[in-house]
């Protein structure tokens, strides 16, 4: 079940380490820091992210509800359970499944230090993502999107800029219906994306992508909580190891 | 994905404006300003303030920044008139010349950028957005508080804006220092009066007028000369004043005699003309003060209306010292004491005066 967050889980910590260490090497040679950033791929759900929500939560936050069947993507059938009224009703087992696999991916992200970007281009949520990316020392995108940030982000930003290793879509969506720019963009410049994705987008250039509602305010406050909450666990795991790995250094120099 | 930090190129921008700092980093043009350039240039500096003092044979231990400046004015002249296209020797961190902070490298050395809001590409200005907005909220959930408890005000307590105008576009510019659209400073705008259309809006006053600019009034420029005594007790001011290429003097006695002479000789002879001695007595009829002073003016330059023009402002400047400020504003704005600006245009090439072209001839 995790397979598919481990082969990508190597490969970004395979990028992290050819920015870090630039000498190519041919034979890995299994330092200490190597050991803490392969823990979390040796322990099944480290940061214990099933126990931040349940099925009840996501009920209670309305995350189960779709728009109108008129609205509906081809490709978001597979994770609708039923329509009532003609109203979508998203299968919320399959949406547990795939959050607690997002949340996994963030939070092994965040734990091998990488730069996280949060994008929802809706204008009432738009304060709401700022302040939960500020809270857990993130980065956020709630603006204009100009055309090359990531794809001439050299000349946008400045020689030797780093790009997010990750990009989390609170919603798809721009502010005329159609799929942001970013979506793409980040398929293209290989960055892994988590994206909640409603019945009306398009799930198949997300990595992981999370069936669920983006219109309710309960619900997208309920996906920055848990962000949140997931990355600054991550991150106080990190600094814990580091420290026990310092006072280990230590008792050896002793 | 790999990139290096490029390695300086050879010229540094001294001069940066908003068109010039717009990104297009990515061709080889201006190099980053960062702390180690600033700090090799500050080197280099030092290095050629002690070359200076050597070939003007002077003390290179004492050599202050204005040793350096009156050395470089002697060893480059120039006859510029604009002082910041002089050379210069100098070394400004500051924001206004030099190196802009705006250039300065935006993350660490881990890569990771120092604002959350680093990969919008304009941070400050939406960093300024977004707590413009938060404030906003604030203020409606005072609002909203106030409300529940029943004590919600029937008359707000309204911001005192006062003589002040919200920052022109350039103004916040130069403060967030990156430049901004128009859109997005009409959009500033539109929610700061939105902040403050709303009844509890007292709560973010020293943040509104923050980013206001108080206009000071006309009047508080004016100089008044100083009120001297001389030795016979007589109370006396002197003022100058200027028209066209005429330079004027006077100085004006409160003796009670109305006498008035110029350059030595008395004003009927000098200006036989009736309108230039109406110019030179206008000031004294508008105050009403006609017969009480003694003028002594001394003045060269010009033809005889510029002469008098002159003097009129040199009369009208040495009378405030006698007057109360409300009579001064009165003389303001009678226009007694503005300069007149107009100056003979010069002749322009393949015209015949400055602005009269030659006769046009169809053949």
């Amino acid at each position: 079940q995790y397979s598919g967050v481990l082969v990508s889980f190597y490969l970004l910590t395979m990028s992290l380490r050819i920015t870090f260490f630039p000498k190519l090497q041919l034979k890995p040679v299994l330092t200490v820091s190597d050991k803490i950033l392969d823990l979390p791929l040796e322990k099944q759900d480290l940061f214990r992210v099933s126990e931040l929500f349940t099925v009840k939560d996501l009920f209670d936050a309305r995350v189960h509800l779709g728009h109108k069947k008129g609205c509906r993507h081809r490709l978001m059938e597979p994770y609708l359970y039923d329509s009532s009224l003609d109203y979508d009703i998203i299968d919320l087992d399959k949406t547990a499944e795939h959050l607690r696999r997002a949340l996994n991916v963030t939070a092994q992200t965040a734990y091998g230090g990488g730069i996280i970007l949060f994008i929802s281009r809706r204008r009432q949520f738009c304060h709401l993502v700022e302040n939960t990316a500020e809270e857990c020392g993130e980065y956020a995108h709630t603006r204009y999107w100009q055309g090359g940030l990531f794809t001439n982000a050299h000349v946008q930003y400045g020689p030797g800029v780093r790009l997010p290793d990750l990009v989390v879509f609170l919603s798809t969506l721009n502010n005329v219906f159609q799929q942001h720019v970013a979506v793409r963009d980040a398929g293209k410049m290989n960055i892994p994306t988590v994206g909640v994705v409603d019945s009306n987008c398009n799930p198949s250039l997300l990595t992981y992508p999370v069936p669920g509602n983006d219109d309710s305010p309960v619900a997208v406050e309920l996906y920055c909580r848990l962000f949140k909450t997931t990355i600054n666990r991550a991150k106080d795991k990190r600094k814990q190891m580091d420290n026990k790995h310092d006072i280990l250094l230590k008792s050896i120099i002793k | 994905m790999l990139m290096n930090d490029s390695s300086a190129a050879v010229s540094p921008q001294i001069c940066g404006t908003p068109a010039l700092r717009r990104k297009n980093l990515g061709a080889a043009g201006p190099e980053k300003f960062t702390p180690e350039f600033i700090q090799k240039q500050v080197e280099e500096f030092e290095i050629g303030k002690r070359h200076l003092a050597n070939m003007m044979g002077e003390d290179p231990e004492n050599f202050t920044q204005e040793d350096i400046d009156r050395s470089i004015a002697y060893l480059f002249p120039s006859g510029l008139f604009e002082k910041r296209a002089r050379p210069l020797m100098k070394v400004r961190l500051s924001a206004d010349l030099c190196f802009p902070p705006c250039e300065a490298v935006q993350w660490g050395p881990d890569g990771r950028p120092f604002h959350f809001l680093f990969y919008t590409g304009k941070q400050y200005y939406y960093s300024l957005m977004h707590d413009l907005y938060g404030r906003v909220l604030k203020v409606e959930k005072h609002q909203d508080q106030l409300r529940a408890k029943g004590l919600f005000p029937t008359e707000p307590k309204q911001i005192a804006l006062g003589t002040s105008r919200w920052l022109t576009k350039e103004e916040l510019e130069a403060r967030l220092v990156e430049p901004i659209s128009s859109q997005d400073y009409e959009y500033f705008i539109q929610l700061m009066e939105r902040l403050l259309a709303m009844p509890c809006c007292s709560l973010e006053q020293q943040f509104v007028m923050s980013h206001r600019q108080q206009l000071e009034a006309q009047s508080m420029h004016q100089v008044v000369p100083p009120l001297q005594k001389d030795d016979a007790g007589v109370d006396f001011s002197t003022a100058e004043g200027r028209r066209k290429t005429s330079r004027g003097s006077v100085v004006v006695r409160d003796c009670g005699a109305g006498r008035l002479t110029v350059n030595g000789q008395d004003y009927l002879h000098y200006f036989p003309v009736l309108q230039d001695r109406e110019q030179l007595m206008f000031p004294l009829q508008f105050c009403g003060l006609l017969g009480r002073f003694d003028l002594d003016c001394s003045v060269s330059g010009g033809g005889r209306s510029s002469q008098a023009g002159a003097l009129r402002l040199a009369i009208s400047r040495a009378l405030l010292s006698f007057l109360p400020q409300s009579e001064g504003e009165a003389m303001r704005q009678a226009g007694l004491l503005t300069p007149d600006p107009r100056v003979r245009e010069r002749k322009k090439p393949g015209q015949e005066g400055a602005r009269r072209k030659f006769t046009w001839k169809k053949r």
